[in-house]
């Protein structure tokens, strides 16, 4: 049997597996998703995208279990008023959820929303099918396709508190897919919150079209349940002077693969996507990045940070594209690891691809240790081995928490990093 | 407070001694001082002590207030008193002065048993002892050591020194890369941390430093060991002289 025939037929049975949601106005898009998904087929790991990351646990027909965590420790967020929004095992949970009303945005569930005519129409699949090109995610097209429920956010304002997506996960089988669509209107500007581990397996599409002069905050936590998948892809669009910023903690998760295509397509854009990961022993984590820069005198940042160690294992791909005409980008990009002993790794593959001519773009990718020298100045101060090196490792990790702009949320975030530091002294 | 019997230290990974039986007794309320040329082993004496890997110890003891200092970490020689002034100051990025200040100083506190210190008294304190350094509110906040000069990485080394309130201080080549003004600043620091119960070792090439902290002691290192030992009047011998004359004199 050739490769070929092996993807459509591993294809064709992941499809069947699923029954797509009916009626309403995302029909078209659905049907046209399922006929991309068939032509392009699900990932296999010898595609060239898949090389670091093995796709099977991710296309594979129904999830691998995933045990629950039991943990005592506040959710994430805990300590910021939001609006909440709770998905159990990818099931919209109203009882759990607050009142979807709130002054300068409309929240609607996909689920829900089955009127023939819809403002989301114009975007369900259409910036997935956006970031297409010049390199197929199948898993998103998938996505599109069968997603069961997410949220429609259309924001015409400023909304006084974060929208909060919480995702439970609470049966060791469970697979979900969800789809957001978010529009942020000109001016308008919003913070988008998400934590939990979902489900046993995951897939999340998240559209995103900020509109010129609009800010999108997008700050989430995976969730610690260490034996759960996940496969998310955000797609985003920028409009003239507009901003996107997006953070991702990742602990635990024996598999998470995070996709985000941005697209600048309005002159003094601003995109930084930034992520921090701590893995420990069976743990892999994929960041793939791939910024399009179509406009002048736009920056975008890439700044993204691993921490691993017993065998865990890291993944960067992350490409800048400058089209022509596109002048005055001023494109940076980081990713590094520490490596916490010899049997862990990182694999980086940064890519530039410049057709402009007035452009500064750098970008460095390092593997390290922790550094001996700053580890026994500490010590010799009094700071114990243990807490000296969790120092040490936070203060990596800053930089790439330093790019969320909520300090209080920040303040979260690494909370959140040095108890799991903590965790793994004891 | 240290003493120091018949060292013997290689390096870990050549088979290379360094330090050939030194002996060192420094009391308490007396400041010693260690010259000696390039490559006698001063700075191998101050790492041995405050436990930087890749030493072995062949032979002798080091013993803090009874104590055997080579037998256990770093941390714990800290805790116990022990204090050493970098040559090099390492630059910590992502860690802010204050917060390293603190957990110093709260970790040392709690290893011993004591109460740790709550923010607002420790800022009370630590404003007050930089001061007196002329280490202003911006030098407090910023990465540990990054971006600061010659000069402000040894005030802060100084100033580490005033909040830990060690027991024993070596001081390794403080003087290196500091201009006259900045080393009479830094001579000062020290010079308000001497007392009774505190004990110092200060190393240096050079006898300027010791103008502004006057020893009690002085000894000559050479070559691993401890050659000559004297009053104050011997740095002033080195200055005149250099080192040659005393080497070929204990040869």
């Amino acid at each position: 049997m050739s490769a070929l025939q092996a993807k459509i037929d591993a294809t064709e049975e992941r499809v069947a597996a699923h029954d797509m949601p009916q009626g309403g106005w995302s029909m078209a898009a659905r049907n046209e998703a399922l006929a991309r998904l068939r032509s392009m087929g699900l990932p296999s790991r010898r595609d060239e995208y898949w090389k670091y990351t093995r796709p099977d646990t991710l296309t594979q027909v129904g999830a691998t279990n995933a045990a629950v965590l039991a943990t005592d420790e506040a959710p994430v967020f805990g300590e910021i008023d939001t609006l909440q929004i709770v998905f159990v095992d990818g099931v919209f949970d109203e009882a759990a959820s607050a009142d979807l009303t709130l002054e300068g945005i409309t929240i609607e569930r996909l689920a829900a929303a089955n009127a023939d005519i819809h403002w989301a129409k114009g975007l369900y699949g259409a910036l997935e099918t956006n970031g297409q090109t010049p390199v197929e995610r199948p898993l998103a097209t998938l996505n599109t396709a069968f997603a069961t429920d997410g949220v429609l956010l259309h924001i015409t304002g400023k909304p006084s508190k974060p929208i909060h997506l919480i995702y439970r996960h609470v049966s060791n089988a469970s697979d979900a897919i969800l789809h957001h669509v978010i529009k942020v209107d000109a001016d308008a500007e919003v913070t988008v919150l998400e934590n939990g581990p979902a489900a046993a397996r995951f897939n999340e599409c998240m559209e995103v079209d900020i509109a010129d002069g609009a800010k999108f905050h997008h700050v989430r936590a995976q969730g610690r349940d260490h034996e759960r998948r996940a496969a998310t892809h955000i797609f985003a669009r920028l409009g003239t002077e507009s901003t996107f910023k997006s953070f991702t903690l990742t602990a635990n998760g024996v598999m998470t693969r995070n996709e985000c295509v941005i697209e600048l397509t309005g002159d003094d854009a601003h995109a930084t996507i930034a992520g921090a990961s701590l893995g420990d022993g069976d743990f892999h984590h994929d960041d793939t990045v791939f910024i399009t820069h179509d406009a002048v005198n736009c920056e975008s940042r890439q700044v993204f940070k691993k921490v691993l160690r017993n065998g865990a294992t890291g993944v960067f791909q992350g490409k800048i594209l400058v089209k022509a005409g596109a002048q005055k980008t001023d494109g940076y990009q980081i990713s590094q690891s520490l490596l916490l002993d010899e049997d862990s790794q990182f694999l980086a593959k940064p890519e530039l691809e410049i057709y402009a001519d007035d452009v500064a773009c750098s970008h460095g990718s390092t593997s390290g240790a922790i550094d001996e020298d700053a580890l026994f100045y500490l010590r010799s101060r009094g700071v114990p081995h243990g807490e000296a090196t969790d120092m040490l490792t936070l203060s990596f990790l800053a930089e790439a928490v330093e790019e969320i702009e909520n300090e209080a949320i920040a303040e979260e975030i690494n909370e959140r990093l040095a108890a799991w530091l903590a965790r793994r002294r004891s | 407070m240290l003493n120091i019997k018949n060292l013997h230290v290689s390096l870990e990974e050549e088979d290379k001694q360094i330090l050939k039986g030194v002996d060192l007794t420094v009391e308490a309320g007396k400041v010693h001082a260690i010259m000696g040329p390039n490559g006698s082993g001063k700075s191998t004496l101050s790492y041995v002590l405050s436990g930087k890997d890749g030493y072995e110890v062949t032979e002798g003891s080091a013993e803090l207030l009874g104590e055997d200092l080579l037998d256990i970490d770093p941390e714990e020689r800290a805790a116990l008193g022990l204090f050493l002034a970098f040559q090099y100051p390492v630059e910590i990025p992502g860690v802010g002065n204050m917060t390293f200040l603190r957990t110093a100083v709260n970790s040392q506190r709690k290893a011993r048993g004591e109460d740790e210190m709550s923010a607002t008294e420790f800022l009370k304190v630590v404003r007050e002892r930089a001061k007196s350094l002329k280490i202003d509110a911006d030098m407090l906040k910023r990465p540990v050591n990054v971006g600061f000069s010659g000069g402000e990485k040894k005030r802060n080394e100084i100033l580490q020194m005033a909040m830990l309130e060690p027991k024993m201080c070596i001081l390794d080549e403080t003087d290196s890369g500091l201009d006259v003004d900045a080393m009479k600043l830094v001579a000062e620091g020290v010079n308000a941390l001497r007392s009774e119960g505190r004990g110092f070792l200060v190393i240096t090439h050079y006898q300027r430093l010791l103008d502004h902290i006057k020893p009690d002691v002085v000894h000559i290192m050479a070559n691993g060991r401890i050659v000559k030992t004297g009053g104050p009047e011997l740095a002033l011998e080195v200055e005149q002289n250099g080192y040659a004359d005393i080497l070929a004199e204990v040869a």
